[in-house]
């Protein structure tokens, strides 16, 4: 059976002033996804957030979210929904708990169910000792983690996860990950991510909208948009060490990369077609290359992102000779 | 209308607030100067009298100044005895009008404006509250402490001032009709100013002090009372009270439909 999107967007647009925030943005997401929402700063993540829960009205096109009009129904979806601001937006001269309580009441938290659902929470995120200290004593990676648990409070349907691990050491935001993959893949809980890093996307999402001055430009799954938008590979061609040498004129003269990067023992080819990988190799081997392994990097989100945004992702030797242009423009999405 | 919503901003807002000393430490000193301090020296007044640079030097030519209704209301009375009633009863009438207005102005300041400085409004935009809700209850949080210190410092004021005033008066001086109009019905119209005031100021202010500042601007009517009643060109009676209240009604309708309209989530969120 079909699933009904829980969000649809058609033509969505946000202008402040002259700046078009928001820019006849269209698309879809179904229950139970990890949507991904990649762009730089100022590319539209956050005011598309803020319009899809109604704090912010459009100023053209439409998006129905949880079946309910943002601009008419705004209480009745913000009791459904759960934001973590990018800005952890918490009263740090109150407790955690007092933080978490305060919102209970605010999302209509039967008064009943508050202490059990706000000690769960504090539970949860690990907080629970540091439960009844002022949020002004507590670290960045504490404060994100009351964050995010004020934003689950109410038990909403859709969550909207604003740069979660944005300014968080690696073990923190390795915990905020794992947290929102909890949400999204066991509790079936609908997630949409605002985020500009890259690994965190493909870490997490389902699919990913890629969006650039408030345009959407591309949307698929990573793997798809890797087919889509990145033609070139990067190899690892790992050779005898006596055949270095002659690897390396093989790889100059014939290919025109004329010095490939070297990391321990193994030489690193950028913006490789994935159609020439068997001339190159079999030139290779009829120059007498002794080959011990070469492995095709799969293209990653980062790829695909500088592919989009029409920038190297990497330092590294010229491209070879038969690597695809940038993508056809024409498949853009608008 | 969502009741609990609007108890627990309030609730929030108060308990944030207080920790605030910008705003705790007006709030302890100035109703102690005007409740307790200045109406205890109207016990010395007495002594006053003859002091030069004092308006006790010649009592007689600075009644002669004031509303001849005034002076009929204090004909009874000693010289000392007019002197205690001038400055307990009248001269310091206006000042406790400082008191809601100061409360109301500071709260609200802290309450609009640094919510936005310590960037707490996003998180309650993103609430189910309306914006009506939201608004009312950011001006209960201002306008009910304003109005319940009012009422306390009343309290205060007629304690203190009838304490002062035993030794020269022998009698209770304190409340009479005019207080009570002054404190039930004044006192929460410029509680309302104040907070009214504020919530224009604050909607471009960036932070507390900037908006608390800007907002201090509101003190000027109170001023031109006590300065008016000082110098003679009114005096506080009943009626007086009474329409005075009744412009500053108007003026907190003008000043909070104003407000509303600027208090609207897509207008604050545009600006985050």
């Amino acid at each position: 059976m079909e699933r009904k999107p829980v969000i649809v967007v058609q033509d969505l647009t946000r202008r402040f002033g002259e700046v078009v925030a928001v820019d006849h943005l269209t698309l879809e997401v179904v229950p139970g996804e990890i949507f991904g929402f990649l762009g730089h700063n100022g590319a539209g993540k956050t005011t598309t957030v803020r319009l899809l829960n109604g704090i912010l009205t459009p100023h053209g096109g439409t998006a129905r979210v949880l079946g309910l009009d943002p601009v008419h129904d705004g209480p009745a979806l913000r009791r459904r929904t759960g934001v973590l601001t990018e800005n952890p937006s918490l009263d740090e001269r109150l407790t955690g708990r007092e933080n978490l309580s305060l919102y209970a009441d605010l999302y209509g938290v039967p008064p009943g169910e508050v202490p059990r659902r706000t000690e769960e929470l504090l539970q949860f995120f690990e907080l629970a000792d540091r439960a009844d200290q002022k949020v002004g004593t507590y670290s960045k990676g504490m404060k994100q983690r009351l964050a995010l648990a004020r934003a689950l409070v109410h038990e909403p349907e859709l969550i909207f996860l604003d740069e979660p691990t944005a300014g968080l050491d690696p073990v923190a935001a390795r915990h905020v990950h794992t947290l929102i993959a909890r949400m999204g893949h066991e509790q079936q809980r609908t997630v949409l991510l605002c985020t500009h890093n890259l690994v965190e996307a493909q870490k997490l999402c389902h699919r990913v909208a890629v969006l650039e001055h408030g345009r959407l430009i591309a949307l698929g799954t990573p793997t798809d948009l890797a087919r889509q938008w990145v033609r070139s590979h990067r190899l690892e061609l790992e050779v005898a060490p006596d055949s270095l040498p002659m690897a390396q004129a093989v790889l100059q003269t014939r290919w025109g990369i004329s010095n490939p990067l070297l990391e321990n023992e193994t030489l690193i080819l950028t913006g490789v077609a994935r159609e020439t990988i068997p001339d190159l190799v079999a030139s290779l081997v009829t120059a007498g290359v002794r080959i011990y392994r070469l492995t095709p990097q799969e293209p990653t989100l980062e790829d695909v992102y500088f592919a989009l945004h029409g920038e190297d992702r990497a330092p590294g030797p010229p491209p070879l000779g038969i690597l695809h242009a940038g993508p056809d423009t024409k498949g853009r999405k608008r | 209308m969502n009741w609990r919503a609007i108890r627990a901003i309030v609730r929030k807002d108060l308990k944030v607030v207080f920790q605030n000393k910008g705003v705790s430490v007006p709030l302890i000193v100035v109703p102690t100067i005007i409740l307790i301090a200045l109406p205890a020296l109207a016990a010395f007044a007495p002594a006053l009298q003859g002091v030069p640079g004092t308006p006790f030097a010649g009592l007689d030519t600075f009644l002669q100044q004031m509303p001849p209704a005034l002076q009929a209301q204090l004909a009874g009375y000693s010289e000392s005895q007019a002197m205690v009633v001038l400055v307990l009863v009248y001269l310091l009438a206006p000042m406790y009008l400082i008191l809601p207005l100061m409360v109301a102005s500071v709260i609200a300041a802290d309450s609009f404006a640094g919510e936005k400085e310590r960037k707490t409004l996003e998180a309650l935009l993103y609430t189910p509250t309306t914006d009506r809700e939201l608004f009312l209850a950011k001006l209960l949080s201002a306008w009910l402490p304003a109005v319940g210190v009012a009422w306390a410092g009343f309290l205060l004021y007629t304690t203190t001032a009838n304490l002062a005033a035993w030794p020269t008066m022998g009698r209770i001086l304190l409340p009479n009709a005019m207080w009570i109009a002054l404190a039930g019905w004044l006192a929460p119209a410029v509680a309302g100013l104040g907070l009214g005031f504020t919530v224009v100021i604050s909607a471009r202010a960036q932070s507390f002090q900037e908006a608390y500042q800007l907002g201090a601007v509101v003190v000027v009517p109170i001023l031109a009372l006590v300065i008016g009643q000082a110098a003679g060109v009114l005096y506080f009676q009943v009626g007086l009270v009474f329409g005075i209240g009744l412009l500053f009604w108007a003026a907190d309708a003008v000043l909070l439909w104003f407000g509303g309209r600027i208090f609207r989530r897509s207008e604050l969120a545009a600006r985050l």
